[in-house]
């Protein structure tokens, strides 16, 4: 399946849940809507796409834009050597998404990572919390809204 | 034979003298430095010849404790039990950039600089420094080690 007729048969089975497609050096890029995640994830992931790798998860800050945040879906096919790219924009107040532990289990701790560096929540996630700041850490330290150099020591310091 | 059948010294030198060349060492590593640190300690630069070859993985045993690298918020904690847990007399060379000032992490994760969690005796700059810096480091400390007064109470170091 080529390029141009992946990106077609894909927007065919999913009109509703699909806003657009682009390319951006060669890499093809799917914006998908809130909503529909899960079901076009799970399409992917199943052939003919054949999706059986979710090389990356992450996200994005946009602080000033009215969706502020956008998950980032890095996707690789091994059985056609095929990369695609999946976009999801979320809103500033209460960013909720869909989890994908259930389709990818690496998705796992990557949720968790963007949970705890982020602030964005997974629904379906079977153990949301931190996986790298300590207990007790406050807020959400890759936020563009988390002040500058702010630190939150566990022990008492010398200045 | 000729020259001398005895010698006078006064026991805080020889106390200093033999502190010096004896420098168990433990190493705190957690980063890129350790590299330049196992340069430093192997056969090509050798730090054995300096007394402080003795690489002791346990705070009990050690007396010279090297911070190589970046220490976080998360791992601040630890390197307090390691300090607390090793004996008197003891001292701190923080290696490195990062262990000196938290380096190029200005953020919510480093310690700037390990001076904030426990006392320092040696800063070594550089990122990484090279062996020379801190063999040059390890010999600055002896130069301490000899001058200071030699505490042999045990009295707690604040």
């Amino acid at each position: 399946m080529e390029k141009e007729n992946l990106i077609a048969e894909v927007r065919k089975r999913f009109p509703a849940e699909i806003e657009s497609d682009m390319e951006t050096l060669g890499d093809q890029v799917l914006i998908v809507r809130r909503e529909g995640l899960r079901a076009v994830m799970a399409g992917l992931r199943a052939a003919p796409f054949d999706y059986a790798v979710l090389l990356d998860l992450t996200c994005v800050d946009f602080l000033d834009s009215e969706n502020r945040f956008e998950m980032v879906y890095h996707l690789f096919s091994v059985s056609r050597n095929r990369r695609l790219r999946i976009k999801v924009s979320l809103p500033g107040e209460n960013p909720v998404v869909d989890s994908l532990t259930e389709l990818w289990k690496n998705a796992n701790w990557l949720e968790r990572e963007v949970f705890d560096m982020f602030g964005v929540a997974f629904m379906g996630h079977p153990d949301l919390r931190r996986i790298l700041m300590y207990e007790g850490f406050q807020g959400h330290p890759l936020r563009k809204s988390y002040p500058w150099r702010k630190e939150q020591p566990r022990i008492p310091l010398k200045d | 034979m000729s020259g001398f059948d005895f010698l006078t010294t006064r026991f805080e030198t020889a106390l200093g003298w033999g502190r010096k060349f004896s420098l168990f060492h433990y190493p705190f590593v957690t980063a890129c430095c350790g590299m330049e640190y196992m340069s430093t300690a192997c056969a090509h630069f050798d730090l054995d010849r300096f007394g402080a070859g003795w690489t002791r993985f346990s705070p009990r045993q050690s007396d010279l404790i090297l911070v190589v690298g970046t220490v976080s918020h998360k791992l601040a904690p630890v390197l307090r039990t390691v300090y607390d847990q090793m004996m008197e007399p003891k001292w701190v060379i923080a290696f490195g950039a990062c262990a000196v000032s938290g380096g190029i992490y200005q953020n919510y994760a480093a310690v700037q600089g390990i001076d904030r969690v426990i006392p320092v005796d040696i800063y070594i700059p550089g990122c990484p420094p090279r062996p020379e810096m801190v063999l040059d480091g390890i010999l600055k400390l002896q130069e301490k080690i000899q001058k200071q007064k030699q505490d042999w109470r045990w009295k707690k170091k604040t």
